[in-house]
């Protein structure tokens, strides 16, 4: 269920991002790292991983790119964002925000730096780009988890299944 | 059963996974020297094996032929000690020929380029698979070896290196199915193209039917491949069959020994075709 979940929204993501972005500033928002890290978020660090490793993959292979760079990128960031959700607790929009924000740093990070260590390819000096890209992630994220929350049981379905990770 | 939940492994996961995306990334990205990454990695690392293990069969060979098999050393000496008198006459008639051609080169104003920078090095292991004909050898790029370059023998050509990792490289032999060198007939300066049969032969390609081909003919480097300097020895022609007017196959027994191949040396003078190459590389990068 959960796999067909991250699925779903990965492909929702891709499908969103590729018609949206011509209309909103080109990359100031990753839908599909905001679909990696709710899912890290709200479940823990294994799904944030698996889902971070293939949404990455996805992302590598419909951009074009080195595969596996995304991926890689996306996979440490949905470790990370799972030990996040699991050691600290994050249900304010402050601090989902601010997980959002520096996941998006922590992902653009190690994707551009893998590029540039390799020297397949250089950003210059992409700061106000990888900052415009954290506040738009942080909103969209936020609000994502506003949204699902409104639905009815969510809070409860969420508790019973990180409930069930937490040894 | 907790033992086989991945969940409770997420940091060996994690590892694996990451492990997976470089494993993944390396083999599509070139190195340097274009050769991917992954390729150059696993060499280096297999390079460093195979010369433990060389290590180790050199030693026992070592102590074997240091000390158990002294037994005709005395005769063997006198032979060599008559061997290198008549080496050393050799070189001094070589001598002579050679300050004789410079004369003679200075007369037609020609400048010298057959001054090689060479570098030795030592057979350490041998092709993973038998469908290839490679060895590697214990020098790489600290020494300054690169992909393509020239490997001579001491009797003619061994190959070229295909992978240079950092201190060993992967050298293709002329054998392999995959190599071929610009060559000519020395006696009649006919053209053409060697190349490898998978086994201890050669075979010379592409050659023109009015050309003059016999059995005994000494088979020279070419130079027009870009890869191994010209005039050097490959072998000799001992098989010439034809159809009609057509050469059909013309056979090649290689003047190195293959089989065995200990030390070899690595042409790191680059060829005329590679400097052109590197000029223009060179104007090519963006500033």
């Amino acid at each position: 269920m959960k796999a067909a979940w991250v699925l779903l929204a990965t492909a929702a993501a891709i499908a969103i991002q590729t018609t949206v972005d011509r209309w909103l500033a080109a990359g100031a928002v990753d839908l599909v790292l905001v679909v990696v890290v709710y899912n890290a978020l709200a479940s823990e660090r294994v799904t944030g991983l698996l889902t971070g490793s293939f949404a990455g993959l996805v992302q590598d292979v419909l951009s074009g790119g080195v595969l596996g760079m995304a991926g890689l990128a996306k996979t440490v960031v949905g470790y990370l964002a799972g030990i996040v959700g699991t050691q600290f607790i994050v249900t304010h929009s402050a601090s989902r925000f601010v997980v959002f924000f520096l996941a998006t740093v922590l992902n653009a990070v190690i994707f551009m730096g893998l590029y540039e260590l390799l020297g397949l390819r250089h950003f210059g000096a992409p700061f106000a780009a990888v900052a415009v890209q954290g506040v738009g992630n942080a909103v969209v994220g936020v609000l994502v988890f506003k949204v699902i929350e409104l639905l009815p049981g969510a809070v409860e379905r969420r508790r019973a299944a990180r409930s069930r990770f937490r040894r | 059963m907790a033992l086989l939940d991945i969940r409770l492994r997420a940091g060996y996961l994690f590892f694996a996974v990451a492990i997976g995306h470089l494993v993944l990334i390396s083999a599509q990205v070139n190195s340097r020297t274009g050769v991917p990454i992954l390729e150059t990695v696993t060499f280096g690392a297999f390079a460093e094996v195979q010369r433990g293990t060389s290590a180790v069969l050199n030693g026992v060979g070592g102590a074997w032929s240091g000390y158990v098999a002294l037994r005709n050393v005395r005769a063997e000496n006198e032979a060599l000690r008559q061997e290198l008198s008549s080496a050393r006459v050799e070189i001094q008639r070589q001598r002579a020929l050679a300050d004789r051609s410079r004369s003679l080169e200075s007369i037609l104003q020609l400048g010298s380029s057959t001054e090689l920078q060479i570098a030795a090095a030592q057979i350490i292991g041998a092709a993973a698979s038998p469908d290839f004909r490679t060895v590697t050898i214990d020098k790489g790029t600290r020494l300054g070896l690169k992909a393509d370059m020239a490997v001579l023998g001491p009797k003619g050509v061994v190959g070229r290196v295909v992978v240079a990792g950092p201190s060993a490289s992967r050298v293709q032999l002329l054998v392999d199915r995959n190599a071929a060198a610009g060559a000519l007939i020395e006696r009649s300066r006919a053209q053409g193209v060697v190349v490898g049969a998978g086994d201890n032969r050669l075979r010379l390609e592409f050659v023109s039917e009015i050309a003059d081909v016999a059995v005994g003919d000494l088979v020279v480097t070419s130079g027009i491949d870009g890869i191994y300097p010209k005039g050097f020895a490959i072998g000799q022609v001992d098989t010439v069959e034809k159809s009609g007017v057509t050469y059909r196959t013309i056979g090649i027994r290689p003047a190195v020994d293959f089989s065995s191949l200990e030390d070899v040396l690595v042409v790191l003078t680059p060829t005329p075709a590679q400097r052109v190459g590197a000029v223009d590389a060179e104007a090519e990068k963006p500033e």
